[in-house]
């Protein structure tokens, strides 16, 4: 496509300078054709060798390149009009290397041979200036190169060929739904991801990935002026790894929620326009829902709010890198410790099963290969209630007897270093045929929440807090109307054990983060977590409301 | 070329703005360099550096507004960047809420945002002061991780209205985290500067391992209301959301008007002139106090000026957007940079000899909005939560997680001690009652 023939297509096209910082979207304003461009891979061949040989002419026993061009769009809306839409672009290389025994990490956005050998030479100088103090030397699992090989995620449409007048169309119809449905506002948004990524190594190794990512999103707040009472209604969508098709609604995609709320759960297409009607109805419904009496209840969790407690309470819990102490002085350490997996004390009830997989079809994390070159699958890491496995990067297998990662190293950009994030985590369905209406049935005293909402967990990963975005009470098997103030607490040992019915297969979605947070600098990582509707008896539920 | 001097950028913007032939444009130059190192379990886990230097340029044609960027400055570059903006700016949609560039401002003069001795820091550097915090930490048997990261950045700008800006600025933060190793004991500490001069990854280093060794075999309080000591780190983070800077973000007249905040009026306008927190409750920003020295200008150019935010326990100013102040009719202000919260010339530990019953909250932790309505949030203690009886600290307690509000707590207020530096705000410690803790964590 010509450049000429894309900005008419495109229509609306223009940046923002002082858009409030988005974590992971931090790039640079671009004209949007920059979104359709990519980099010659014998080009960034030629320029990966460059820093490789470098780094080993300055004395690296290993190196690695990532050669990045990180792309993204972001639209803003409220109402009727559009607030922003930004197309940024952030192209550079990140180059580790492990000299006297100890890492060390520089970033270039100069991208010529030059550059990119004199960021090698600084890395390797800081490898160097480090080893002075350091203990213990850098010990990598064995891994082969593979040569040049690619990878792309399977998507049908890529989002940045959409015309942005096309999408801007869309979150604006989203909004007339939710205006005209009781809203008394809405903010939408629309958030689109694309990462060409190359990775070299001195293993052998020259991989070029294309990996894409779309979130659409949207608030609806529905406003008492009488009481000054405020509620709203987060999107149902999920963050996806797919492309723009995630917007095209399938019938087959639609799961319906326990009869009696109206809720539809969203699969691998999402329909905002019905969505956002639905939202601002139930915002409106919020504002009169009968405050929630506190006490223990059973939980009927649906997919799009279990997938943040799975995320928090087993994804967190069991990266090995928080289980060693990595991430002690930020975001803590783990229960989950060598010694208690010895001990081979159950995680949860014999129904939890959760597989990590970096290869999950639709989800966030997919990729053909992690950020040190690393061929990604799949792997237990729950079996039967017990714990099996943790994820690893290359530097940690030799810890626990492995020979090899497991592919979970990502760095958010070429200017952050790699380091251990979370694969995709999920809960395996039932095996047993259960819809969400015969799991309801089987509740005497209880609440289904939907939605992700409030959450809160310690730095050992044991005492938790979720709230949601709506809720409703369930009273001898049948949904009994909308509740509000809802927040459970619980241990996260004690709340797997309690889980006692999984719906099957055909109720199984994915839940998505787009900005997981972890490690200094604090960087973001996007994940998903698949799981159908999940009950757990006898959770303590506090009332959150409060005067002020 | 990272930092470079107020002549060298002014003289890249004026070419700039030079090249530009739309109604309005305005340049920003920023640059920044710096690294850091990470370390684990007494050893170094990473470590990068910084090196960057980028324009963005805004062009305005009646109310459509472009922007582009560059990273090179031959002319070249230059012209095709501003002719890039110029092209979007034609293509866009016109902005509801445009509000023309700002003309010519007076800034205040920023005293000591940039100190030479950080701008000079080497990686030799970085290892030299971790190097000596995880010696400290082997003699004495402790785990420690922490995290040491500085630079030195400048930001500049003009614009076709006659603006003109520039400003250095030099940051130093450090983080510790040491735990024992038997896993039963964990202590903090935290401080950042403009002058690395004043850093001591050592004498921090001692805090933090005091506080692992004092905090071992912690016993089980039952939840409940307590009074609490929340050191500084515990009421601003920068590594977390934190309850004062939750309170602070909150102070946007646009969502108050708009009936969804905490500040926003039944039947309609906001709360501003109303008391909401106790009398001793008083906080400002100024941009030209010497220990939290930052930007005199914000983002769009408005002078950030000394501005009293709550007065006595009042609302006297909300901060908003350009076109919300003019559609408003209320001062455009900016949101602050860092700001002050006033406090009285007590130590924590001269606060603790006063409290006769209650609990000393090194670090909170995972600290997330519960109800935007009433400001609830909740979160963890960590890192240091020690009950104290009759002005002494008589043991460690388990960890806490808690439900309150800053509004609710600052109405609850026993005392307030001496401020300092966090997360470049000065916070002093507070004593409050009533601390709502809602369940125990095992959490160590």
């Amino acid at each position: 496509m010509k450049r000429r023939e894309f900005v008419g297509l495109t229509g609306l096209a223009t940046g923002a300078l002082f858009l409030p910082a988005i974590p992971g979207l931090s790039a640079t304003p671009v004209d949007p054709l920059r979104l359709l461009e990519t980099v010659d891979p014998a080009i960034k061949k030629r320029l990966a060798d460059a820093a490789l040989n470098a780094a080993k002419a300055a004395g690296a026993t290993y190196a690695d390149v990532r050669i990045g061009r990180y792309l993204n769009q972001s639209i803003f809306t409220r109402e009727k009009q559009v607030q922003n839409i930004a197309s940024g672009e952030s192209y550079g290389a990140g180059i580790r290397v492990i000299a006297n025994g100890t890492w060390g990490f520089a970033s270039t956005n100069t991208v010529t041979e030059a550059g990119m050998a004199k960021a090698a030479q600084l890395a390797v100088q800081i490898a160097k200036a480090n080893a002075k103090v350091q203990k213990d030397q850098v010990k990598l699992a064995p891994q082969n190169g593979y040569g040049e090989v690619s990878w792309k995620t399977p998507i049908e449409k890529n989002s940045f060929e959409v015309p942005v007048k096309e999408k801007v169309e869309l979150l604006l119809a989203a909004n007339a739904k939710a205006l005209d449905n009781g809203a008394s506002f809405v903010n939408s948004s629309l958030f689109q991801i694309n990462e060409q990524k190359y990775f070299a190594s001195t293993d052998g190794s020259y991989i070029d990935q294309d990996i894409h990512r779309i979130w659409p999103t949207f608030s609806a707040t529905a406003i008492d002026r009488s009481t000054g009472k405020f509620r709203t209604r987060e999107a149902l969508s999920a963050p996806m790894g797919l492309g723009y098709e995630y917007l095209t609604p399938k019938a087959a995609d639609r799961i319906n929620g326990p009869a009696g709320t109206g809720l539809v759960g969203y699969r691998n297409s999402y329909d905002i326009l019905e969505d956002a009607a639905l939202a601002a109805k139930q915002a409106k419904e919020k504002l009169t829902a009968k405050s929630v009496t506190p006490g223990k209840y059973d939980l009927v969790l649906d997919p799009n709010h279990l997938g943040l407690t799975i995320h928090e309470s087993i994804g967190h819990a069991t990266e090995l890198d928080r289980v060693l102490g990595y991430e002690a002085n930020y975001a803590g350490t783990s229960f989950a410790t060598l010694e208690w997996k010895a001990k081979n004390a159950p995680y949860g009830s014999k129904l939890v099963n959760i597989v990590a997989d970096k290869t999950q079809p639709g989800s966030l994390g997919a990729v053909g290969y992690d950020d040190e070159g690393v061929k990604t699958g799949q792997w237990d890491i729950i079996k039967e209630g017990k714990l099996v496995d943790y994820q690893k990067t290359r530097d940690q297998a030799h810890i626990v007897g492995q020979d090899h990662s497991d592919g979970c190293c990502y760095a958010q950009s070429w200017q952050d270093v790699q380091f251990q994030r979370m694969a995709n985590i999920s809960l395996k369905p039932g095996t047993s045929q259960m819809s969400v209406d015969d799991m309801v049935k089987g509740v005497d005293k209880g609440i289904y929440i939907a939605g992700r909402g409030s959450f809160s967990i310690d730095q050992q990963r044991y005492n938790f807090q979720f709230g949601g975005t709506v809720f409703y009470a369930i009273e001898k098997g049948k949904i009994a109307g909308m509740l509000e103030d809802v927040a459970y607490q619980a241990n996260t040992q004690e709340f797997w054990n309690s889980c006692n019915a999984i719906c099957d297969q055909s109720d199984y979605r994915l839940f998505g983060s787009f900005f997981d947070g972890k490690g200094q600098p604090s960087q973001v990582s996007a994940v998903s977590h698949g799981s159908s509707t999940t009950r757990f008896n006898g959770v303590n539920v506090i009332n959150t409301a409060r005067k002020v | 070329m990272a930092i470079l001097s107020k002549d060298e950028a002014q003289a890249i913007l004026k070419k700039v703005l030079s090249f530009a032939t739309a109604d309005e444009c305005e340049a920003t130059l920023t640059g920044e360099t710096g690294g850091n190192v990470r370390s684990a379990r007494n050893s170094i886990s990473t470590s990068g550096a910084v090196d960057n230097v980028s324009l963005g340029v805004e062009a305005r044609f009646g109310k459509r507004s472009g922007v582009a960027t560059c990273n090179e400055f031959d002319d070249a570059t230059l012209r095709r960047c501003v002719q890039r903006a110029e092209e979007i700016a034609r293509l866009a949609p016109e902005s509801p809420e445009y509000m023309p560039f700002l003309g010519a401002q007076q800034y205040v003069a920023a005293p000591k945002s940039y100190a030479a001795s950080t701008a000079g820091i080497t990686p030799d550097y970085r290892a030299q002061q971790v190097g000596a915090s995880m010696k400290i930490c082997d003699e004495k048997k402790l785990s420690s991780a922490a995290f040491l990261n500085d630079g030195a950045s400048f930001i500049a700008k003009r614009n076709s209205k006659g603006l003109e800006a520039y400003q250095q600025l030099t940051n130093l933060e450090f983080s510790i985290t040491v735990r024992t190793p038997d896993g039963t004991g964990s202590g903090y500490a935290t401080a950042d500067y403009n002058d690395s001069g004043k850093f001591d990854a050592a004498a921090l280093t001692r805090v933090a391992a005091d506080k692992a060794a004092m905090s071992r075999n912690a016993k089980a309080l039952e939840p409940g209301k307590y009074t609490v000591i929340l050191e500084p780190a515990a009421l601003v983070a920068n590594t977390d959301a934190s309850l004062l800077q939750a309170l602070m973000s909150a102070m946007d007249a646009r969502s108050a008007d708009e009936g969804r905040s905490f500040l926003s009026k039944k039947g309609g306008g906001n709360k501003k002139g109303e008391k909401l927190f106790d009398e001793r409750v008083t906080i400002y920003s100024d941009p030209t106090n010497p220990e939290i020295a930052s930007l005199s200008f914000s983002g769009d150019g408005r002078p950030q000026k000394k501005t009293t935010w709550i007065e006595k326990g009042v609302v006297k100013n909300l901060y908003s957007s350009r076109f919300w102040a003019q559609k408003a009719g209320i001062p455009d202000l900016p949101r602050p940079d860092g700001w002050v919260m006033e406090g009285g010339t007590q130590s924590v530990q001269d606060m603790i000899k006063g409290t006769a019953k209650g609990i000393l909250v090194t670090r909170l932790w995972y600290i997330r909005p519960v109800d935007p309505q009433t400001l609830l949030y909740t979160g963890l203690t960590r890192d240091g939560t020690f009950y104290i009886e009759n002005g002494r600290i008589k043991h460690p307690v388990k960890n806490f997680r808690f439900n309150e509000s800053p509004i609710i707590m600052l109405n609850n207020l026993e005392a307030i001690g001496k401020p300092v530096r966090v997360g470049g705000n000065l916070v002093p410690p507070l004593k409050i009652r009533d601390f709502t803790f809602t369940s125990l964590s095992d959490a160590v």
